[in-house]
């Protein structure tokens, strides 16, 4: 089978994905990327132009409401869950 | 004969004409998983005293056992939908101790109905998988033979049904989620069409996929959790406003007439004989009911896995980019600044398989591989969908199997993801093309393990689907059989 994906371009999609792979975890994923991207070849044998593509299997159209102002989640339970807060705002390491 | 046995409607006959109480009932489910699922694992949670003390209001007078068939009846939910004030985990480290801050739609719904929660059901990590084995925190057994997987990713919610630890319960199907463990448990489980129920407060897997739906004892309470559920709701703009049938009042009609259609792509080698065999004789029996049998062809139905396994990490990856350790869940110890912060967090929450996912996802979504991969995948969807349309216009519904195998061992599949993903081939088209999908039982192989007939309809055609079921079942008696446990 072809390679499809590079141990490098692996690491390159985990850094995409904000993921942190280990030696063993990118060599296991490697080889299982290439299998599972192998497979996906099959649909190659379909000749699908000119087929519009599905994003939706049911008809989706745009839902319109008024602007107004409802209630919502307040500050409180919405910090409730998180790691780092101060009561105000959610806390993250230095950005700057 | 024990309360724990019984299905939804009668339990609620018991109810009503106070035969039984509520709290009678509820204690009989609880001391039933304290016996039986130390074995089974099919809960993450158990809200015992709380279900007592709803069931307590129940007795007092303050619930009225009529309103509702599903008022006083003990209901499990899988473990990825929000009850407000209780943790949501998804089955994953990520979401360890997460606290739901508000209901889903369905759980508000099914709270109006006077449902009492029993607990939270155990799931593949954020329902991707197909055995309940990628579980953060324990695998659940199969309630036929506990070395054995009870299908996934609502393998959690199909066990406690099928070994009475709940009266019925709530799982989710992207691509088969509720259909295969329900046909490896030996339940009913239905996918309704995408767009009958509200996702709003369903932690999001692929949201062009997801489904919330029921797990019952058997096809009648299918109809009964469906109704409570299904319905618009503004909350969730890809519900879709058509009006909700009366799904209990369509079950007694005969399937005489009918055409039943048979798509030959479903019957290919690798499926087990036993497997095969239990499908062929469900079509002899719903032919004997008058159903008239047409062969059909779902030309497509091969590049499903493909399509399907681009499409939903696709989705996956955009959807789990929020676990970032910032507003909710795990956030790692060691980090020096914020993007440290995030893949750290995200590498010491995530399993290996939602890890997997999001790779591939993030890869065919990536500059320069869009269009050979998703764009194809979503062509390749429209080929799907186009297939059933077009059967739909020869057949009312079609006949197949859910599942190539039965229940296999734990561990069996678990280090091969590709092959775990070939044997969701039955139940991924369905998923693609949005149509409604049912699991009833209709054999056992020689080694006692449930088969699953599945039955599919045209979009929003779930009370057909449902009476199809339902005729077929009251014509065979596999949904009576209980397995053999012991605590």
């Amino acid at each position: 089978m072809d390679s499809k994906i590079t141990r490098d371009e692996v690491r390159h999609v985990a850094l995409l994905a904000r993921l942190e792979l280990s030696e063993v975890e990118e060599e296991l994923m490697t080889g299982q990327m290439n299998a599972i991207l192998g497979y996906m070849d099959k649909l190659n044998e379909l000749d699908t132009g000119g087929i519009e593509p599905t994003t939706h299997a049911v008809e989706l159209r745009n839902v319109f409401r008024p602007d107004s102002v409802e209630p919502s989640l307040d500050r409180k339970d919405s910090l409730a869950n998180a790691p780092g807060n101060d009561g105000v705002n959610f806390v993250v390491p230095r950005v700057l | 004969m024990e309360i724990h046995s019984f299905p939804i409607h009668r339990i609620h006959d018991l109810l009503e004409s106070r035969q039984i109480s509520a709290v009678e009932t509820v204690t009989a489910f609880l001391e039933r998983i304290s016996a039986i699922d130390p074995g089974v694992h099919a809960y993450l949670a158990t809200f015992g005293e709380k279900a007592i003390e709803e069931a307590k209001l129940f007795d007092s007078g303050a619930g009225n056992f009529s309103a509702s068939p599903l008022a006083g009846t003990p209901i499990a939910i899988k473990d990825v939908i929000g009850i407000k004030g209780a943790l949501t985990t998804c089955g994953s480290r990520i979401l360890q101790g997460f606290v739901s801050p508000y209901d889903a739609t369905v759980t508000k719904k099914l709270r109006q109905a006077g449902a009492i929660f029993i607990g939270k059901t155990n799931l593949d990590e954020f329902a991707m998988g197909s055995s309940t084995e990628n579980s953060a925190f324990v695998k659940t057994r199969n309630p036929w033979d506990t070395e054995r997987v009870p299908g996934g990713s609502s393998g959690g919610s199909a066990a406690a049904v099928a070994a009475g630890l709940c009266a019925g319960a709530l799982g989710t199907d992207t691509g088969g989620s509720i259909r295969q463990p329900s046909s490896f448990c030996g339940v009913v489980g239905l996918k309704p069409t995408y767009g009958r129920v509200s996702r709003f407060g369903l932690v999001a897997f692929a949201s062009s996929l997801d489904q919330i739906g029921p797990i019952t004892r058997d096809v009648e309470d299918a109809a009964i959790l469906l109704q409570a559920v299904a319905g618009y709701d503004p909350a969730d703009s890809t519900s879709v406003d058509l009006p909700v049938p009366e799904y209990r009042a369509a079950l007694s009609q005969s399937i005489q007439g009918l055409r039943l259609g048979i798509p030959r792509e479903y019957f290919i080698e690798g499926t087990h004989p036993e497997v095969e065999a239990a499908v062929r004789n469900a079509i002899s029996t719903c032919r004997s009911l008058g159903a008239e049998i047409v062969d059909i062809s779902l030309p497509h139905t091969e590049y499903g896995i493909a399509a399907y396994y681009i499409i939903a990490p696709a989705e996956a990856s955009s959807n789990l980019a929020r676990y970032d350790g910032v507003k909710y869940g795990h956030r790692t110890q060691h980090s020096a600044d914020l993007m440290e912060m995030y893949r750290k967090s995200r590498s010491e929450g995530f399993g290996s398989e939602v890890k997997r996912r999001i790779m591939l996802g993030t890869y065919v979504l990536s500059a320069g591989y869009y269009d050979a991969y998703y764009k194809k995948a979503s062509q390749v969807r429209t080929l799907i969908r186009r297939d059933f349309l077009e059967a739909f216009q020869k057949c009312d519904a079609i006949l197949a199997p859910v599942s190539p195998i039965p229940a296999f061992k734990i561990g069996e599949k678990s280090d091969d993801p590709l092959q775990m993903y070939l044997s969701d081939v039955f139940t991924l088209p369905a998923s693609l093309a949005g149509i409604p999908g049912i699991s009833v039982p209709c054999g056992f192989t020689s080694d006692n393990l449930p088969i699953g007939l599945q039955i599919l309809g045209p979009h929003f055609r779930e009370e057909l689907v449902l009476r199809v079921a339902h005729q077929f079942e009251q014509a065979t008696s596999f949904h009576l059989r209980d397995p053999e446990l012991k605590g």
